[in-house]
């Protein structure tokens, strides 16, 4: 093609017009335009004949009527009675809880991970390159089929749920410092873990369960104070910052941060109470009572899917670390600047720019990987409109179509934001 | 420092002796001194010992110390009988191995299920030997002529051979028969995809990037469903497409999409000057691509393109969501034989199918490695 568009440059050949490369190539599309258009209208005539034989119902008027089954784990309400369309709601939110939980728990161990593996220290690096090579190498299914089939299926009952937490860590300290029983520190220990069990959670084959967290009346108080202290840095942020473009000097804004995020927050929390009360769950009889019980479908599913993804994120950390020359650093060091300065204004937006557009689209892998769920019964969305309502309305064609939609417009909502990012980030560095 | 008395005292006039260099200590020396430097890096370094300590420890007992080896049913691996903790409950992989391997493949015709399997291997192995001469040659043998070999030898029903049909196969068959359709029923439409979306012609372009970006967008379980259920009402009524081909166009489609893209980036490392030189010689478009950018490119991105091999390969484990028994589905249908219920059956065969996984996986990333350690020292630009 390109030798055709430089064999244009000359004066247009006489003769006949086949020769003309312009010509041609509208030639050439038309007929592959029209090609493919007779090739879609012969399906689109399949599809009529194949479902006005075998007597499917076709549009989208299924969205409308009672769905008839249960689902284990809604956001919103929901009964059997309610209708498709709110199963497509409550698939959609799980799928969304699923993203976001798994999203956060991915970046922060592949961000410690991809750090650990360009550790000057020897045994630390080398455990980071075993998890990053162990996962990336074996299927993700294998991954959530394990943890849910292997780990959280041999789990024992809820009389023996494993208690997780500071306490039952304190408690085996104690109990191993039980020589010391005449200092008294063991008891101690275990009076601290009293005070402590509320917030344990506790694994059992039902799932995980945490304790319910409610708000206490002073907790709206401090709520509106720690906003009141964010609003101030934000303007303490904006001066200081105007300051030193005028002045040159410096703010130790780090410090009147730590001040007003923690400091104010953990002052307000001991005049006031703590803002929020633990609800612990209870053991009656066979089960719990109390808490929030979290389907071992989810846990599973976000186990694999973070840990999954985080040896993704971690070779992308990695790799953008890596990229930021050695020379942005020597220079930052001679111009004067401190370890810490030249890591937060040279280093990391740096490595930022090259780490953030592989890393969207590893948050967008996380979230088509969760359609993985259908495998072991987590009612995304995926598996309530592809396994149980397209099992009784028989309308493949449109709950497929629908779910492809909703994966097609994340995915290009997200490309989107990424390309209009890139080209922002390339604007600012010339 | 030599000093020069005849001009200023502090500028030297002589050349400077060389230090010597200081003795530097092995590698290994210096690995091991960095990692007690500083209370921070023995901490660090005490806890990565203690967590490989509990991960390694636990693990070889269960795969080696504690496995039971010989059995025949599932009291062989119960503790009760054993008289200690049991680990792996390795009898349950060899009495279940042919289901892994072949799914329901008749047993008598299995032997050409391990034809196929060595025939391919003998075509793979000079094929990725870079020093093998015949390439040409060898990769015709192998992308064209030994797929025709494997669908008679596999599906059979001429030549004498029973016909086999894809319902009963199963296990590794199925993963390998995926994989290698998926890779080389996808490569010659990625090609196609990849030149249309650098295309100069608008419609053309604007199709492949439509194509591309759909099948990107949306997850491979969709696609194979959408095979599954919705390619039959696109087809005329009067034609019945066979389950596991339903999949393998599903598939095929969707990593298309993907190595369109990786061969997009080797078409665009070709510098201009490659095009231009050929259009002065006169090729037209197919020439150009066909002997002067293609061949470059793609031998470019072979270490990308043996990655998305890689994905392909672990991806073949989703067929299970459609119904088709692979190796991992194989296991997972195992796990509910009550002859091998035991509590160590779970795990033993997890440990055996992520073994398989691993061991191919790790073995074609360390491949693209070596490819492209090789290529970055042959080809300099």
């Amino acid at each position: 093609m390109t030798s055709e568009s430089q064999r244009q440059v000359g004066p247009p050949r006489h003769g006949s017009a086949i020769h003309d490369p312009r010509i041609r190539a509208i030639f050439y599309q038309v007929v592959f335009l029209v090609a493919v258009l007779w090739g879609c209208y012969q399906l689109g005539l399949n599809v009529s004949s194949n479902l006005e034989t075998q007597r499917i119902a076709t549009g989208f008027g299924f969205l409308g009527q009672p769905a008839g089954f249960a689902i284990n784990q809604t956001l919103i309400p929901y009964s059997e009675t309610n209708t498709y369309g709110r199963v497509f709601l409550v698939g959609l939110l799980n799928t969304l809880l699923v993203a976001v939980i798994g999203v956060v728990f991915a970046t922060l161990i592949g961000f410690v991970v991809g750090i650990a593996r360009l550790s000057p220290n020897w045994l630390v690096a080398r455990l980071a390159t075993g998890y990053v090579e162990l996962i990336r190498n074996l299927p993700l299914l294998f991954q959530i089929m394990f943890w849910y089939l292997a780990v959280l299926g041999t789990l024992p009952q809820p009389r023996q749920s494993l208690e997780l937490g500071v306490a039952p860590l304190l408690r085996r300290l104690a109990e191993s410092l039980g020589a010391l029983d005449a200092t008294g520190i063991p008891a101690a220990l275990n009076a601290l873990a009293e005070r402590l069990a509320p917030a344990s959670l506790y694994l059992n084959n039902r799932g995980l369960i945490l304790p319910e967290p409610a708000v206490t009346p002073g907790g709206l108080v401090t709520a509106a104070i720690v906003a009141a202290a964010v609003a101030a840095l934000l303007v303490l942020r904006r001066w200081a910052r105007r300051r030193q473009e005028a002045t040159g000097e410096t703010f130790p804004l780090g410090r009147a941060a730590l001040l007003l995020l923690v400091g104010v927050p953990l002052a307000a929390a001991v005049l006031l109470g703590s803002p929020v009360s633990l609800q612990p769950p209870e053991l009656r009889g066979f089960n719990f009572i109390g808490g929030v019980r979290l389907i071992p479908e989810f846990v599973a599913l976000v186990i694999a899917l973070s840990t999954y993804t985080a040896a993704f994120i971690a070779e992308v950390v990695r790799a953008g670390i890596l990229a930021v020359p050695r020379g942005q650093t020597e220079a930052a060091m001679a111009l004067g600047l401190d370890r810490r300065r030249t890591l937060r204004l040279i280093v990391v937006p740096q490595a930022l720019r090259i780490i953030v557009p592989p890393l969207t689209n590893q948050y967008l892998n996380l979230t088509k990987n969760s359609t993985l769920a259908a495998a072991i019964g987590y009612p995304d969305l995926f598996s309530v409109f592809a396994g149980s309502a397209l099992n009784i309305t028989g309308q493949a064609i449109e709950i497929i179509a629908i779910i492809m939609a909703v994966y097609l417009t994340i995915s290009l909502a997200t490309s989107a934001v990424m390309s209009w990012y890139n080209a922002r980030i390339q604007l600012a560095e010339r | 420092m030599a000093s020069a008395p005849a001009r200023s005292s502090h500028i030297s006039a002589g050349a400077i002796a060389p230090r010597p260099r200081p003795p530097e200590p092995g590698r290994l020396a210096a690995a091991l001194s960095r990692l007690f430097a500083g209370p921070l890096n023995t901490a660090l370094t005490l806890a990565s010992a203690m967590v490989l300590a509990a991960l390694i420890w636990p693990t070889l007992r269960f795969l080696v110390l504690d496995a039971v080896w010989d059995g025949a049913s599932r009291v062989d691996c119960l503790e009760e009988t054993v008289g200690r903790p049991v680990g792996a409950c390795w009898p349950f992989i060899a009495a279940r191995f042919d289901q892994f391997m072949y799914g329901f493949y008749p047993e008598l015709q299995r032997w050409r299920v391990n034809a196929v399997y060595g025939l391919g291997l003998l075509l793979l192995a000079p094929l990725l030997i870079p020093a093998v001469p015949f390439k040409r040659l060898n990769a015709l043998a192998f992308f064209v002529a030994f797929p025709a070999f494997a669908y008679v030898m596999l599906v059979g029903g001429r030549l004498g051979l029973p016909y086999v049909e894809t319902r009963v196969w199963g296990g590794m068959l199925i993963t390998l028969v995926i994989t290698y359709v998926g890779i080389v029923a996808s490569l010659p439409l990625a090609v196609l995809l990849a030149l249309g979306r650098r295309s100069d012609l608008p419609i053309i372009s604007a199709m492949a990037i439509a194509f591309i970006e759909f099948w990107r967008g949306v997850p491979l379980v969709t696609v194979l469903f959408f095979a599954t259920y919705m390619l039959p009402f696109f087809l005329p009524a009067d034609w019945s497409i066979d389950a596991l081909a339903r999949v393998l166009i599903g598939v095929t489609l969707f990593s298309a999409a993907y190595l369109a893209e990786v061969i997009r980036g080797g078409l665009q490392a070709i510098p201009r000057g490659q095009l231009e030189g050929a259009a002065a010689l006169g090729l037209g478009y197919w020439k150009t691509m066909g002997l002067v950018v293609l061949p470059q490119a793609l031998k470019h991105v072979i270490p990308g393109l043996v990655n998305s091999f890689i994905a392909l390969f672990k991806d073949t484990t989703l067929v299970l969501i459609v119904s088709m028994f692979d190796l991992l589905g194989q296991i997972r249908s195992a796990f509910a034989d009550p002859n091998w219920a035991t509590p160590v059956t779970v795990l033993t065969g997890f440990a055996f199918a992520g073994a398989i996984y691993f061991a191919v996986s790790f073995a074609m990333s360390r491949y693209a490695l070596f490819m492209e350690r090789r290529l970055n020292t042959d080809i300099r630009l």
